[in-house]
């Protein structure tokens, strides 16, 4: 039994004043059915990612809205909820719900409003994802994580500030034609230098944005694929956790979970590293790219950044990751899994944007808090 | 049996501004108020602390040095005027941070710059009486001062801790109060900076309450000022104790130790106490000390104390009060404000 | 705004005063933040009580110069994993010189406000660490 993604929709990427979750969530949803050809009423069961819609909107039970405002009542519907994981987690869920036999068409979406609190709020909402009792209570933010992980990174396998800023770099050029992406700009290592500090060792520019978006894709069983005209196919899914403080870990410098999920979606998949034709991975501050290419298995422990210098990561080299610019150009936390999703659809259909020749494999990499939850998922066409 | 200072420690924030930067903003001269106050900096808590962690911090010095289990002590009573809760006591914080409790007597002390003073006398009674083994008794502020007010150059934060019981480091041989209604300071409730009567504030206040307590205590232990060879009496400023100290007959040599104002300011209930930590920092065993506290409102506590041998071998047990003056990082007055949330909205 | 709760911070305090561990004394690892379960041992591992000592190194640091709720009158400030002498890490601040920190460097606990619930809120204490000199 397999299971193909037969739509996929995303919503513009920024600060949506005007709309709200709700609306969020039907536009992509309205998105993903047209893009597959279908009506909603097929959809059997939906499942959807947010990560703290309580806190930054004072909305719970985000599985009834969502159905509700699609006018898809009564079928199941359930919120996933793993921090910033949540998009890839809900995705999970509507492809094990049909490799069970339960159904055969599956919604999966994300949908995140970011902006009806103010900064201060929304990083104090995103700590939610650490640990509430020992993390944030010490005033401790995300990027604040990031930044002591990039901090040991930096110091252990001689990183400069100026390597570390070939991240953004490279994904404001990637999300420069991306009609879904926040930002619409390139920049330069000196761009990066000079933007405000928000955690030494870490700058603006660094960071991924806060943003409200919204994402779906349409998931149906094998036996109904064939009558879609260019299903992308599942071919690995793996999620593996970790402790939830960053304190707990062995090592600041990898992320296991990465690796465990990683290993489990290539075996899954019958692929390696090195089979991968494009990769979204979670770069939601520049430090968690690099250390993604290392637990991915795209680089050796502490060469990361050769990815960069040597342009491997971009489009045309190697391995080109972030082709549509990342989590730089606009990260709806719950919704961002699903984003990634979306792109690699795209990639692997000859759709995107920024299209790499002749993509057969893609993958997804989605992080929830600093390392404690990890997704992968390997998609293939035909 | 003699009861007296088993432990003590003090505690004093690193940040210092000068009376010369005070002055540069109010377009003061600053060279009449330094000889008048004679006080050149004073020392200023950071954003994080207050009298609950100048208490604990103190209280873990005094601890250290009195070496007895944390649970043994029976009594913790602070005094303070500037207690972080108008309501919730602030010994409960410091006593559950200091292991103690919850077999504990605990209530906040306000008697303006003498609380902490008081509060060992009420230690001391419950150890006499049998009622305690050990009471802690602390005197702490983090002093409020309206900017511009004369207030201004002197009012600091520090604290000292003073653990009460037997087999002491310094016997208390006697103390007595003397307390009058004469309002020369005051701070209404919910008012954010005190008000004083200015001169009013000199003899009929300060001079009147540590001169009759300090003469009574001598006259109920018989004993001349030329018995001691330390003395402390409250420093709301330099000046003052040197008066005080001249009109009793105590000579500026048994001041030396003691007068720890003219580099960390007025520290209210912490002024006498860190006055007296400094001078058990340098006593030796048989030298006599007599401290006067003195509180607006107003009171005076006196207190002969006699070092015993204990001191040798407690004294360096923690750290000492010199330790706290001399670590210090000059601020400006703009970084005090923001320090002391002098700014609106700040 | 770290989350509002006075129970909660209540229930903490043991640990955020004291720095008071738990040890499994099957597999003899020791755990800061307590917990009531040993994650090595799960059911069969045994936690006990342990006072810690405070003292230990830098691992990696931070300074937060744009904070979250509740926290900006702090700032900068800085925030490290520290490696603590018994053999477990905390997330602290450091207070001090925040240009004198480094990787490595030793550290001592000293007691501070955490933070605040606003004007009329709780004050939440605890202990953050100062460079040993």
């Amino acid at each position: 039994m397999r299971v193909a993604i037969v739509g996929a929709g995303c919503t513009k990427l920024g600060e949506h004043w005007m709309k709200s979750l709700r609306d969020l969530s039907t536009e992509a949803g309205a998105l993903a059915l047209k893009d597959a050809g279908i009506d909603g009423k097929k959809i059997q069961s939906l499942y959807i990612g947010n990560m703290s819609a309580g806190r930054f909107i004072g909305q719970e039970h985000l599985g009834a809205l969502a159905v509700d405002q699609a006018g898809l009542n009564p079928i199941p519907a359930t919120r996933c909820e793993s921090a910033c994981a949540s998009g890839a987690l809900a995705f999970r869920k509507a492809y094990l719900s049909i490799l069970s036999g339960e159904y055969d068409i599956v919604m999966a979406g994300g949908a995140e409003k970011m902006t009806d609190i103010k900064g201060s709020g929304a990083i104090a909402t995103l700590m939610g994802a650490g640990d509430q009792e020992w993390e944030s209570s010490v005033g401790l933010t995300f990027v604040g994580l990031y930044a002591i992980m990039a901090k040991a990174y930096m110091e252990k396998y001689k990183l400069t500030r100026k390597e570390l800023s070939l991240v953004p770099v490279k994904n404001h050029k990637h999300g420069l034609n991306n009609p879904y992406a926040q930002f619409n700009y390139e920049i330069t290592t000196d761009d990066v230098l000079r933007s405000p500090i928000i955690a030494d060792p870490l700058r603006l520019l660094d960071c991924s944005p806060i943003t409200d978006g919204a994402a779906a894709v349409v998931l149906v069983s094998e036996r109904i694929a064939k009558k879609f005209k260019n299903p992308i196919w599942i071919l690995g899914s793996g999620q593996a956790s970790d402790t939830l403080a960053l304190h707990n870990r062995k090592s600041l410098t990898e992320i296991p979970a990465t690796k465990i999920a990683a290993r489990k979606a290539y075996e899954q998949a019958k692929v390696k590293p090195k089979d991968i034709d494009i990769a979204e991975v979670h770069d939601c501050f520049s430090i968690a790219e690099i250390l993604a290419y290392e637990d991915l298995g795209f680089s050796e422990r502490g060469k990361g950044k050769e990815l960069l210098l040597k342009k491997d990561a971009m489009i045309g080299g190697r391995i080109p990751v972030n082709t549509d610019g990342g989590l730089k150009m606009g990260h709806p936390v719950g919704a961002t899994g699903i984003k990634q999703i979306v792109e690699v659809v795209k990639q692997l259909r000859g759709e995107a944007s920024n299209q790499v020749r002749n993509a057969r494999v893609g993958l997804t990499h989605n992080i929830g808090g600093s390392g404690a939850s990890c997704l992968v998922h390997i998609l293939g066409r035909e | 049996m003699q009861i007296g200072i088993v432990g003590y420690g003090a505690y004093v924030p690193k940040f210092r501004i000068g009376v010369d930067e005070i002055a540069r903003v109010w377009k003061a001269d600053s060279k009449t108020i330094r000889s008048g106050l004679l006080v050149d900096e004073k020392s200023v808590p950071d954003k994080d602390e207050d009298t609950i962690t100048i208490s604990v911090e103190a209280g873990r010095n005094a601890l250290l040095r009195a070496g007895i289990n944390p649970q043994d002590v029976g009594a913790v009573y602070i005094g303070s005027e500037s207690h972080p809760y108008a309501v919730k006591p602030s010994g409960t914080v410091v006593a559950d941070a200091l292991n103690m409790g919850p077999e504990l007597m605990v209530a906040d002390f306000e008697f303006a710059c003498k609380a902490g003073t008081a509060a060992i006398q009420c230690c001391y009674a419950l150890v006499k009486s049998g009622e305690i083994k050990y009471g802690m008794a602390i005197g702490a502020d983090c002093a409020q001062s309206k900017p511009g007010d004369a207030l201004e150059y002197t009012a600091a934060a520090g604290g000292a801790a003073y653990i009460i019981g037997k087999n002491p480091l310094a016997t208390l041989e006697g103390t007595y109060s003397y307390t009058t209604d004469t309002s020369d300071f005051w701070r209404r409730e919910g008012s954010g900076y005190p008000s004083h009567g200015a001169r009013f504030t000199g003899k009929p206040a300060y001079f009147k309450h540590v001169i009759s307590a300090t003469n009574e205590l001598l006259s109920k232990l018989s004993m001349k000022p030329s018995d001691f060879n330390h003395a402390v009496f409250h420093m709301p400023n330099g000046k003052f104790p040197l008066k005080a100290a001249k009109s009793l007959g105590f000579s500026k040599e048994q001041l030396k130790h003691g007068m720890v104002v003219t580099k960390i300011g007025n520290c209210y209930s912490g002024s006498s106490l860190l006055g007296l930590s400094r001078i058990l920092d340098n006593a030796k065993p048989g030298e006599k000390i007599l401290m006067t506290s003195y509180g607006s409102g107003a009171g005076s506590d006196s207190f002969s104390f006699v070092v015993t041998d204990k001191i040798l071998e407690r004294a360096n047990l923690a750290k000492k009060t010199d330790f706290y003056i001399k670590r210090k990082e000059t601020i400006d007055y703009g970084t005090y404000v923001r320090l002391r949330k002098k700014l609106k909205g700040g | 705004m770290p989350y509002k709760s006075v129970p909660l911070f209540w229930r903490l305090k043991k640990p955020k005063y004291n720095l008071t561990g738990t040890k499994c004394t099957k597999c003899e690892n020791v755990y800061f933040p307590p917990r009531n379960l040993c994650p090595a041992c799960r059911r069969s591992g045994d936690i006990q009580e342990l006072q810690l000592s405070g003292k230990g190194k830098i691992l990696s640091y931070t300074i937060i110069r744009t904070p979250p709720e509740g926290f900006e009158h702090y700032v900068p400030y800085a925030v490290a994993i520290i490696r603590l002498d018994e053999g477990t890490n905390i997330t602290g601040q450091v207070v001090g010189d925040i240009e004198k920190i480094r990787t490595g460097k030793r550290v001592r606990p000293v007691f501070r406000k955490m933070h605040e619930d606003g004007n009329d809120g709780l004050i939440h204490y605890g202990l953050k660490f100062e460079l040993v000199d």
